[in-house]
């Protein structure tokens, strides 16, 4: 019985069990009795989490989770990490595995409206595109015609493949595997002349090839992949300070505060900038934290372009540019409420 | 009872709730009730809890389009197909791949079994190291090897492995010419079952005369020459009502023929070898369990090794083999669950996998894919009980 099994029957369990519901406020009692955050991450996708061979998790995925554990508890390393693959992400959230998921996952209607999850906001705007051997020769997705593709189960990448090839009447044969990992040997292997994934996705699995050289991606974005952490429906609480943590860190980089200079700027005057550090205001209390839970994420893992830079973009091997993921003031679509 | 002398001292029947007979069946309701009571229970907390939790529940997803691709496909199937068809899809692939499995292994096993207790040296030991190789080694790990090995081991599709033009072997897979029937085709199948039906009439009176006459009749060759010959001989009146589409390379890929994905091959392989090493030592119990002394006696009597294995050995030790064989069917069956690691579209992998990823109805398909799994097994151990309850020792 695979993972994905035992949990499966470990949700139904649970909901067999006595009658125990999601309640109001649950998570975050248990997260601060616990002194951790349960975050279930990818099983290795650099640059959006993976762990080193000590055991050290990074990633932009990773750091949402580092900073709601900031926000919580004051410790951006109080955090556990859970590795799932596709299949048994949703699973893990709903059977309450573990407190958050923050994993490469797209925001889409049925995910959100029917699983009883629900999800907190957006951290990496991405698209669906293809990854190719370069001597295959092929210049666009329009010359895939009868290829053979291997992808990952559990993903919107099965649907949109479908949709795409159906719409562009091509045909295609779908080589379905449970891990990132086996997806990229089958690929390297021949079984298959395309991976596709997000597109993100494929820039760090291609630097995970023997000879990252060897591929390409093709130019075609054929999807919309809002990703972005998701906790448990019916927890009201703990959805508003999961989603406020992305936010902060959103504001963060809109108000010009960084790790470096955030102690500055919390002695400063703007209102804004003190409204959000706690120095004025009773924001973080009616969440039910601290009043320093945002200048305890900016101190602890930085605000959104640091974590963005640091992971995938300038200052890191994938290089991704920020296109939709720059701030709103800057053309992308990262935007927050204002925190006020 | 009379000759129970207690009787005629009891003055009367004992009381109701005294009755052995009637508590027992007071006892066997209330557990009943009871069992029936707790699984509503475990049922009608279960749909609250998911509706509390805002997850949908019932059984409508199997009218919804599934919207994803399969690789291999038994039935009519495409994007625009229902979850519900995804489930027939996976089942198909599931019992493709145990029901040729069992074949294979139960072929492999008899031979191994019986080589193990070959007088020649070489060949029992070379047995014995399959055995305990083949069963050591954990399952999965052998589906990872066959199924990377087989990867390594093969060209891309341009550069095909061919017999003939006729056959193709790539990385994609094995691609064998697909039978086109024409008209007239339908008489051929009528002719294969004349034939074996004939078969089994003349295996019978050749049976009944060897138990009457002891005259012998050369069942087996009439046989074969009836099966094979007589189809044949209609193919070729008919003017031989069969055409070929083969595989062609279009493209990436071969397309046409019968395809058999590197996939399926891998999973049979490693499932078969793996329970065959199981069935082996399960056929050499059992043959070491028929006593020498039949052995002997066969030989005095004159009856060559080969009859003697045949005709006294393997028959006794067939009582003691069945019921843990059933088992070992079982497993197999239940083992090939293991696909999805290699993405095999077993039931598994496309409907307890991707329909339940897809619809997040985890109860429902779960439930479903036990019910598959518990049926299946359900029908191999009735099918081997049945056989079983033949094979028992009939007393004359
Ligand atoms: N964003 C898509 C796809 C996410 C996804 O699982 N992508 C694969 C890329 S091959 C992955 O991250 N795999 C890592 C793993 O299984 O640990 C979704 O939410 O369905």
């Amino acid at each position: 019985m695979s993972k994905l099994h035992i949990m499966a029957a470990g949700t139904a369990l649970a909901l067999l069990a006595a009658g125990t519901t999601a309640q109001a406020g649950a998570t975050l009692d248990s997260v601060k009795q616990k002194g951790h955050v349960q975050c279930g991450v990818s099983t290795g996708i650099p640059g959006f989490s993976s762990a080193d061979d000590k055991g050290n998790w990074t990633g932009i995925d990773v750091d949402v989770c580092r900073a709601v554990a900031a926000a919580v508890l004051g410790d951006a390393n109080a955090v556990k990490y859970t590795p799932l693959t596709a299949k048994e992400r949703l699973t893990a959230l709903q059977s309450g595995e573990i407190d958050m998921l923050s994993r490469n996952t797209t925001w889409t209607a049925t995910r959100d409206t029917s699983l009883g999850i629900n999800f907190t906001g957006v951290n990496y705007y991405d698209g669906q595109g293809f990854l190719v051997s370069k001597n295959l020769g092929v210049k666009s997705a329009l010359e895939l015609n009868g290829a053979s593709v291997c992808i990952q189960s559990g993903t919107t990448t099965e649907l949109n493949l479908s949709d795409y090839f159906r719409a562009k009447k091509m045909e295609f044969q779908p080589v379905v595997f449970d891990t990132s990992d086996q997806t990229i040997k089958g690929f390297e292997a021949g079984r298959c002349d395309v991976l596709t994934s997000d597109q993100s996705q494929l820039y760090a699995l291609r630097i995970k090839l023997a000879d990252p050289n060897s591929a390409m991606v093709l130019p075609e974005v054929i999807s919309k992949e809002p990703l972005g952490p998701v906790v448990r429906q019916g927890d009201d609480q703990w959805f508003n300070v999961v989603k406020w943590t992305l936010f902060a860190m959103v504001n963060a980089e809109e108000l010009g505060i960084t790790a470096a200079n955030v102690d500055e700027m919390k002695a400063g005057t703007d209102p804004n900038v003190k409204r959000m550090l706690g120095t004025e205001g009773d924001i973080g209390v009616g969440m039910g934290l601290g009043n320093d839970w945002a200048y305890n994420i900016v101190k602890q893992v930085g605000n959104y372009g640091e974590m963005f830079e640091r992971n995938v973009g300038k200052g890191s091997p994938l290089g991704i540019e920020r296109g939709l993921n720059a701030l709103w003031t800057n053309g992308g679509l990262q935007y927050a409420p204002p925190i006020r | 009872m009379a000759a129970d002398p207690r009787e005629d001292d009891l003055p009367s029947k004992p009381p109701v709730w005294n009755d052995p007979r009637i508590r027992a069946l007071v006892f066997q309701i209330a557990i009943v009730i009871a069992v029936s009571a707790f699984g509503y229970y475990l049922f009608d907390n279960t749909l609250t809890n998911l509706e509390k939790r805002g997850i949908t529940t019932g059984f409508g997803f199997l009218d919804s389009q599934a919207s994803f691709g399969i690789i291999q496909t038994l039935v009519e199937y495409s994007e625009t197909s229902t979850y519900g068809r995804t489930f027939i899809v996976g089942l198909l692939n599931t019992l493709l791949v145990s029901g040729l499995g069992i074949v294979l292994a139960t072929l492999l096993g008899f031979i191994i079994g019986i080589a193990r207790l070959s007088s020649n040296w070489l060949i029992a030991k070379l047995a014995a190291a399959y055995v305990e190789i083949f069963r050591n080694i954990p399952l999965l790990l052998q589906i990872f090897f066959w199924y990377f090995a087989v990867l390594r081991a093969l060209p891309s599709p341009r550069q095909s492995h061919d017999l003939g033009g006729v056959v193709f072997l790539n990385l994609r897979g094995l691609y064998l010419p697909r039978p086109l029937f024409e008209p007239g085709f339908g008489f051929v199948f009528a002719a294969l079952v004349a034939a074996i039906a004939g078969s089994i009439l003349i295996t019978r009176w050749a049976s009944r005369r060897q138990e009457a006459t002891g005259q012998q009749f050369h069942t087996i060759y009439t046989a074969i020459g009836l099966i094979l010959g007589l189809p044949l001989l209609t193919f070729l009146a008919l003017g031989a009502p069969l055409a070929w589409e083969l595989p062609e390379l279009r493209g990436f890929n071969f397309q046409g023929g019968i395809p058999v994905i590197p996939e399926l091959s891998a999973l049979l392989v490693a499932l078969s070898i793996y329970t065959a090493a199981f069935i082996a030592e399960i056929v050499r119990a059992g043959i070491l369990a028929v006593s020498r002394g039949q052995t002997e006696a066969a030989h005095a009597l004159g009856l060559r090794p080969g009859l003697t294995l045949r005709l006294v050995i393997i028959p006794q030790a067939m009582r003691v083999i069945i019921p843990p064989l059933t088992s070992q069917y079982l497993n197999l069956t239940k083992n090939s669950s293991l696909a999805t690691a290699i993405g095999y579209p077993d039931l598994v992998s496309v409907f307890a996998g991707t329909t339940l990823n897809q619809t997040g109805q985890a109860v429902e398909v779960i439930a479903m894919t036990m019910g598959v799994y518990l049926t299946i097994s359900l029908v191999i151990s009735l099918l081997m009980n049945w056989y079983n309850k033949r094979k028992t020792l009939v007393e004359r």
